[in-house]
């Protein structure tokens, strides 16, 4: 992973004093609140139902064990010793207290880790591919590409006022696992007919009230003027987004407003200004930043005695069996896989984990995965690495800590907003509605014959538990002061991303586990053989669907 | 009375803005023409000296449309409606980096101290800021940073 340097380090320095003045001077009274806010939102502070929450950074979701040591640490000292790994692979404490984020703040610097731009109107956090660099479907490492678009981003001058947040993804495989076209900025990483890499640029997606697919603004931008390229579109919009109607804010309404064909335009006439200028990308920069992300020094394991090794513990514990088919990944290196730790056992809410549960995935990376781990938008985390012999062990540690939920990517692994718990945006509560879903549905026999299936549940219409792109999407409303559930399916964030559609009228929390349990009868009973969920919708429509969940009771 | 903050200090101004489109223009002022007066009133105002010409820009207003005439300028005042207001940050970068302004670069309106280093890694080089503002707070903020990840307006 990147490793920070002096230049690094002296930044993080300055931003931890910066910080430090400004809440100084905001609690002498110095600094107005409606100017203290976006300078503690930039640094990812909200004020929140209960307690302020800080949203720390985690770089496209790559986290070595040191500085999940460090997060432990906080969680622990500053916390209730817990945390909440977010959709855009970043982590929350949700009960610091505001004269004590600076030294949080300088607590994470000195393991190389930051709160810089994870909210306000600003650039986000890079998000990424949790398979980056091992997939075998990968076309280029996006990880290098992530780090120069980070880099870039962080303290840009001209874009720390733009008139809504800015998120922008990264994608090397054919196989979109970071939703680029649900992101303001999408980046897919090609080849072209010549063997050359270059970035396809998608503009204009995006989740919350106004849903919408992304839209190619660029084929093949080179490399080089990859950063030039974005300055143009962060330009166009700083300039021409709505700043009238904070719900009418963001690049896709731009972007729809113009037609993507003019955005494109628009944008290629401001490039033409900005191309070949200093913020060109060199060979150089190439070659300095992809020294960080070079292999680690894998093993050259005997992948027959490992393979042996595996089928044994299976065929002597079906638990094992059944984790192996669901947690375990491919991976480009033989002898080698991925295993998805889930945060998703019956109970907990999606995405939290304890202080000694950071610590233990620390260790357990340092044991198996050569020290690091990666987050996952579904709020999961990832050892990249592991050796398909060390599996049986890794199952049983991982086991022993609660990580071992075998319904990676069924229904029953859910993405989840903090909803009305926590968040004083939601109009509903979510996490209680996930432990409904996954209580009613906690047959794992049932689960695996429902196969691949997503389902998301958001709070609100901002919608950061991304019901939208949910084979099957919930979202909380709010109704004269009662909390209803609003029903989509058909949603999908990868390649063929598509937005859900909601089924009809909205449901009492009671009524979900029941109305979910009717759409996935209209599946199994529609389905042909091998399809999944989405398969299915995509033939039948939404029709049967909607017509078994709101029949008349006979 | 808003203080001008250039150079690290705050210090005295010569510059006033103009008000009033049809008013008679006094000859020996240093004024900030409001862009659409200027566009009015162009033909008769290329005469004065540039260092007593100015203009002042909403950040709605198009730079380019003073692009012809940028080195007639002393001084250009780029106003920013609100503080969370950025367009102000990239008409800056198109003053200096797109169009050459060589003159005066004066951030005014609705800014705060802890935006002076970005305003002035945007070219900005003199800032209005509100009357209780205090100078060591300012020049704190304004080199908040010594390392800087990207290239914008900054000195070679």
């Amino acid at each position: 992973m990147y490793l920070y340097d002096d230049r690094d380090r002296c930044l993080l320095r300055e931003r931890v004093r910066q910080f430090r003045d400004q809440t100084a001077r905001y609690l002498e009274g110095d600094l107005p609140e409606d100017q203290f806010r976006p300078l503690r939102l930039q640094n990812g502070l909200y004020i929140q139902r209960l307690a302020p929450m800080l949203r720390v950074s985690i770089p496209y979701g790559l986290i070595s064990a040191s500085q999940l040591r460090r997060l432990a640490h906080i969680a622990r000292t500053y916390d209730k010793g817990y945390a909440h790994f977010t959709t855009r692979q970043n982590i929350q404490f949700n009960w610091p207290q505001l004269p004590e984020v600076p030294d949080i703040l300088a607590e994470l610097a000195a393991v190389d880790m930051h709160a810089i731009q994870t909210s306000g109107n600003c650039i986000r956090n890079i998000t990424s591919d949790e398979f980056a660099g091992i997939a075998p479907d990968e076309v280029e490492d996006p990880r290098p590409w992530c780090e120069l678009v980070r880099h870039w981003s962080t303290f840009h001058p001209e874009f720390a006022y733009l008139p809504r947040k800015f998120k922008i993804a990264v994608s090397g495989s054919e196989s979109d696992r970071a939703a680029i076209q649900v992101h303001d900025i999408g980046l897919q990483l090609v080849k072209n007919a010549a063997g050359a890499l270059g970035f396809r640029v998608y503009v204009g997606g995006g989740l919350g009230r106004t849903p919408v697919i992304g839209e190619v603004i660029g084929e093949f931008i080179e490399p080089r003027h990859l950063l030039t390229y974005l300055e143009a579109i962060l330009r166009v919009y700083n300039r021409y987004g709505r700043r009238d109607n904070k719900y009418k804010a963001r690049i896709k309404i731009l972007v729809k407003a113009w037609g993507a064909e003019v955005f494109g335009a628009r944008v290629a006439a401001e490039w033409q200004h900005l191309k070949d200028g200093p913020n060109t990308l060199t060979e150089a920069d190439f070659a300095h930043v992809r020294q960080f992300f070079t292999a680690p020094a894998y093993a050259a394991v005997d992948v027959a005695a490992a393979e042996a090794t595996v089928s044994v513990c299976a065929a002597a514990e079906r638990a094992f069996a059944r984790w192996l088919e669901r947690n375990v990944r491919a991976h480009r290196v033989p002898g080698y896989c991925a295993v998805v730790l889930s945060l998703k056992p019956v109970g907990v809410a999606p995405g939290d984990v304890t202080d000694a549960q950071l610590d233990a995935i620390a260790d357990l990376a340092d044991r198996y995965a050569f020290g690091e781990a990666r987050v996952t938008h579904h709020q999961n985390l990832v050892l990249a690495d592991v050796r398909r012999d060390d599996l049986p062990e890794l199952w049983r540690a991982l086991k022993a800590q609660g990580f071992a939920t075998p319904t990676i990517g069924t229904l029953s692994d859910i993405i989840c907003c903090p909803g009305g718990d926590f968040c004083s945006l939601a109009n509903a509560k979510s996490i209680p509605i996930a432990e409904a879903i996954q209580r009613e549905f906690d047959d794992l026999d049932y689960l695996y014959d429902l196969g691949d299936l997503t389902l998301n549940i958001s709070g609100c219409m901002n919608a950061c538990g991304h019901h939208h792109v949910g084979n099957i999407g919930i979202l909380g409303v709010d109704k004269k002061g009662e909390e209803f559930y609003q029903i989509q399916i058909g949603g999908e964030a990868g390649s063929r991303a598509a937005l859900g559609q909601v089924l009809g009228p909205s449901f009492y929390a009671s009524e979900v586990p029941r109305v979910i349990a009717r759409i996935l009868d209209v599946y199994v009973q529609r389905r042909h053989e091998g399809e999944t969920f989405i398969e299915t919708y995509r033939r039948v429509g939404v029709e049967p669907f909607k017509d078994s969940v709101y029949a008349k009771a006979a | 009375m808003p203080k001008l903050l250039k150079a690290g200090s705050f210090t005295g101004d010569v510059w006033q803005r103009f008000d009033g489109d049809a008013a008679p223009i006094a000859e020996g002022d240093a004024l900030l023409f409001p862009l659409p007066v200027w566009l009015a009133r162009r033909d008769a105002l290329l005469a004065r000296d540039a260092s007593r010409t100015g203009i002042w820009l909403n950040g709605d207003e198009e730079p380019d449309q003073i692009a012809a005439d940028i080195h007639r300028f002393g001084c250009i005042a780029v106003n920013f409606p609100t503080f969370m207001d950025g367009r102000g940050f990239s008409c800056g970068r198109l003053l200096r980096e797109r169009y050459g302004f060589r003159g005066e670069l004066r951030a005014v309106g609705d800014i705060f101290v802890d935006q002076l280093h970005f305003l002035h890694r945007c070219g900005f080089d003199a800032f209005e800021l509100p009357d209780d503002t205090s100078l060591d707070t300012a020049r704190n903020c304004l080199e908040a940073f010594s390392v800087h990840y990207q290239a914008a307006c900054d000195p070679a």
